[in-house]
């Protein structure tokens, strides 16, 4: 079953439909989107598009209505590890301590302590949360639980990262710092990695691709190449070329966040 | 329990230490005492603060050798009867209802074959389930620990469910995701986050727990609190009788605070969220 060629995430021809007062609203229209084994992909579109919802289908949260979402060539049937996702809300375990936050998947897998002590202790390290693991989730801030919400993955040696536009509720300066920790973190390792947000600048500082989506019902209307030199900084972002990407970006999105915004007004 | 939590201002602070729970309680003795003294009641009929002070003392400390009064030095005895019963029927009741309540709360299929049926019998009341139950159990232990069993159990299997139904949807997706299983979910999540509702429902039962154990000792045993009670009425010994309560409700609230304090060791985190 396990192809060849082909990206290790492969949507072909999703759609996606919700049953809405008694109606069927049609969230997603057609998608068909391939990331490759190392690829940073990011989704960019405006709020209400469904982008959510193909994070969702390909993490195994939610089943297409029709078309195949495929991981590693076979079809995505359940939520695994392998396939680990980063919410928007960290949606940590609020009783556990950030330690027992970072290990519950290893020890719900039942991995004994011996064997990942000295990883889980680099990993803190590595995400500065040193100093902080018999902290509470509710004693840390916005950036520090989303720290939590990586380490707890990453600890589990995903192949594919899926975040759900996870720095989307941190503040500017926050948000800058997490994107340089991630792209610090995704460089070590560079697992294929599906990127929600609705931010322009950081779908373009952080992927080698960035797929922009229409207005509801949701469809991909282009995919770009992000062809800036890695390893990448916050510097990147004032180059000629971040720029003129930036603008093709925003001639191509407006029109559709102008629609999305007539649209649901009554 | 928030106002607990919530950071006091210095002046609140200081505001809080003065015992102002203690006015009301003082203001009724004080009131009891005058309307006995100035015969605003029936004579021999209502006793008066100090008889009833009196005669708990000799209850509780009295010589039961000297004297063949069951209301000398048997208070502990009763106590003990009665608080046995109520945790052994409480015991029961949360080993029931508290996994019960997860698998309702969890499974579809459970709640629709389960629920009715709950929903169907919570309505009656414990008082109504005596003759039932003495019928059945007869006049032992077993008939008591029915009735307290049954009226914790409503409580705690109610609010375990609403508890497990309000598990965030995000934290069960986390779950799956980072590979746990049916078992690890429910144990590390589910029931995790139901406890503060679970502790809710416990609360509640201990005192229904207390409200059927005084009501089983009246009718359906011979010894216990309950017991004395209505004994002591018959004699005319309503000293007794106001003992007897104010020994039951010192009782319940031991019980209840005895459950809180557990509850605020077991949600630690939750103190914290309250502060952020």
């Amino acid at each position: 079953m396990t192809r060849e060629t082909g990206g290790v995430i492969e949507l072909l021809d999703v759609f996606k439909e919700f049953a809405k007062d008694g109606r069927r609203v049609e969230a997603l229209q057609g998608i068909t989107l391939s990331i490759e084994r190392h690829e940073f992909a990011a989704v960019l579109g405006p709020s209400g598009c469904g982008k959510s919802t193909l994070l969702n289908m390909v993490a195994g949260f939610e089943a297409p209505t029709r078309g195949r979402v495929l991981f590693g060539g076979a079809p995505v049937l359940a939520p695994e590890p392998r396939r680990a996702v980063v919410f928007q809300e960290p949606a940590l375990f609020p009783w556990y301590t950030v330690l027992d936050n970072i290990t519950f998947g290893l020890r719900a897998r039942g991995v004994p302590a011996a064997e990942y002590r000295a990883t889980v202790d680099r990993l803190i390290d590595q995400m500065g949360l040193r100093g902080f693991e018999s902290h509470y989730p509710a004693e840390l801030s916005g950036g520090m639980k989303q720290r939590v919400g990586i380490a707890r993955v990453l600890v589990m040696e995903p192949d594919a990262l899926l975040m759900d536009e996870p720095f989307g509720s941190l503040d500017a300066q926050t948000r800058s710092l997490m994107q340089e920790l991630l792209l610090s973190v995704w460089e070590r390792r560079q697992q294929a990695v599906l990127f929600i947000t609705h931010d322009i600048e950081e779908a373009l500082l952080l992927a080698d691709t960035v797929a922009i989506m229409t207005a509801r019902p949701g469809r991909i209307k282009k995919r770009l190449i992000v062809d800036l030199p890695r390893p990448r900084s916050l510097e990147v972002t004032t180059s000629p070329a971040f720029n003129a990407l930036k603008r093709e970006v925003l001639a191509l999105i407006r029109d559709e966040s102008v629609k999305a915004a007539t649209e649901r007004a009554p | 329990m928030a106002e607990v939590l919530r950071p006091l201002s210095e002046r609140a602070a200081g505001a809080r230490r003065v015992p102002w729970f203690i006015i009301l309680p003082l203001a009724f003795l004080g009131l009891w005492t005058v309307a006995v003294d100035m015969r605003w009641v029936t004579e021999g009929i209502i006793p008066s603060p100090m008889q009833v002070a009196r005669s708990w003392y000799r209850w509780v400390f009295g010589a039961p050798t000297r004297s063949l009064s069951p209301y000398s030095g048997t208070w502990l005895a009763n106590v003990l009867y009665s608080t046995r019963r109520v945790y052994e029927g409480f015991g029961i009741a949360a080993a029931v209802g508290i996994p019960l309540g997860l698998f309702i709360g969890w499974s579809r299929f459970v709640a629709r074959l389960v629920d009715p049926s709950i929903q169907l019998l919570r309505p009656i009341p414990i008082t109504a389930w005596l003759p039932f139950s003495i019928a059945v159990f007869g006049i032992y232990d077993a008939s008591a620990l029915f009735l307290i069993g049954l009226g914790a159990f409503y409580p705690i299997v109610v609010n375990t469910t609403h508890g497990v139904r309000d598990t965030n949807l995000l934290l069960l997706r986390a779950a799956r995701m980072l590979g746990a299983g049916h078992a690890t979910i429910l144990t590390k999540v589910v029931f995790r986050s139901a406890l503060p509702a679970i502790f809710t429902g416990l609360r509640l039962g201990i005192g229904i727990a207390w409200t059927a154990v005084i009501v089983a000792e009246m009718i359906a045993v011979k010894s216990g609190l309950g017991y004395v009670l209505w004994d002591a009425y018959y004699v005319g010994r309503m000293d007794i009788c106001v003992a007897t309560m104010f020994s039951v409700g010192l009782l319940g609230l031991a019980s209840d605070r005895a459950i809180l304090l557990a509850s605020r060791l077991c949600l630690r985190w939750r103190a914290l969220e309250a502060h952020a």
